[in-house]
């Protein structure tokens, strides 16, 4: 496997309810946890380069509450929200995820992040209830996708005008 | 109860986490249905079902060799569930991408502190 200063997401399915996502990190566990659970972080990152986070609410404790809001490029608001079921600082966390825009379909969320020499992998399990709702939530990330591709092409075609 | 939508494309073939199995062990290599019912610990009738699911996709194809029935991989109808899984997997390493660079400003200004908190 080759060696790189950041690795690369990976994404597998491991059962038919499940989704797996692994990623190394150069920095050590305290920082990804950090980066994770500090509003003012997640407003940094967890838009990807999809939009931009306009809410990041985290109340870290057991049965507290987190909701993020994200502007897309698009214009449309996506909003998720969860409860914390298990906090183990720097190390775990075990959350409820529900996209609002389909509330039936609760995922668990599972963090752990592990570090080795100063990096670290961090594996987020989402465990959804039924095959169609995790196929929902993939499909929902590849419109997200598309969503971004149509509105470039938007942009193309408008600077041709 | 039968489960209709089987046979209709490959997503569905390998809902099943035993014929995900058969497909594991194929992309080894060519086998007999006897290797697959020993390696799986199955009644051989059962896995001649989920062989026939898996070729009447594609996924799986069969040829003679003397008295023999050799089962293979064909990963081409894989191609639309790895290019699915790909959009996703995208859109998380964004969202990592940037939060590689969120973390190096956080090891460089602990660096800075350098232990005075």
């Amino acid at each position: 496997m080759a060696v790189t200063s950041s690795g690369t997401a990976k994404v597998t399915l491991p059962t038919d309810t499940q989704i797996l996502i692994t990623r190394e990190f150069d920095a050590p566990k305290h920082l990804v946890y950090r980066a994770w659970t500090t509003p003012e972080l997640i407003k940094r990152w967890w838009a990807g380069e999809r939009g931009h986070v306009t809410k990041a609410e985290v109340d870290l404790r057991v049965g507290g509450r987190w909701r993020y809001v994200m502007v897309a490029h698009g214009g449309f608001e996506v909003a998720f929200h969860g409860d914390y079921q298990e906090i183990v600082a720097n190390e775990r966390l075990v959350a409820t995820d529900v996209f609002e825009g389909m509330p039936d379909a609760q995922a668990l969320d599972t963090l752990t992040l592990a570090e080795q020499d100063g990096r670290t992998t961090l594996t987020l399990l989402v465990q959804h209830s039924t095959k169609d709702h995790r196929d929902a939530h993939i499909n929902s990330g590849m419109e997200g996708g598309m969503q971004e591709g149509m509105d470039q092409l938007e942009l193309v075609a408008k600077s041709l005008l | 109860m039968a489960r209709a939508a089987t046979t209709t494309d490959a997503f569905n073939a390998v809902a099943e986490p035993r014929r995900r199995q058969i497909l594991d062990l194929l992309a080894a290599g060519e086998r007999p249905v006897n290797d697959l019912v020993a390696m799986l610990d199955l009644a051989q009738p059962l896995v001649s079902k989920h062989l026939r699911v898996l070729r009447q996709v594609g996924l799986v194809e069969v040829r003679d060799v003397g008295r023999q029935r050799l089962y293979r991989l064909n990963g081409i109808p894989l191609k639309p569930i790895h290019d699915w899984v790909k959009k996703y997997e995208q859109a998380w390493e964004e969202r990592f991408g940037q939060l590689d660079a969120v973390l190096a400003e956080l090891k460089e200004s602990e660096g800075n502190g350098d232990g005075s908190d």
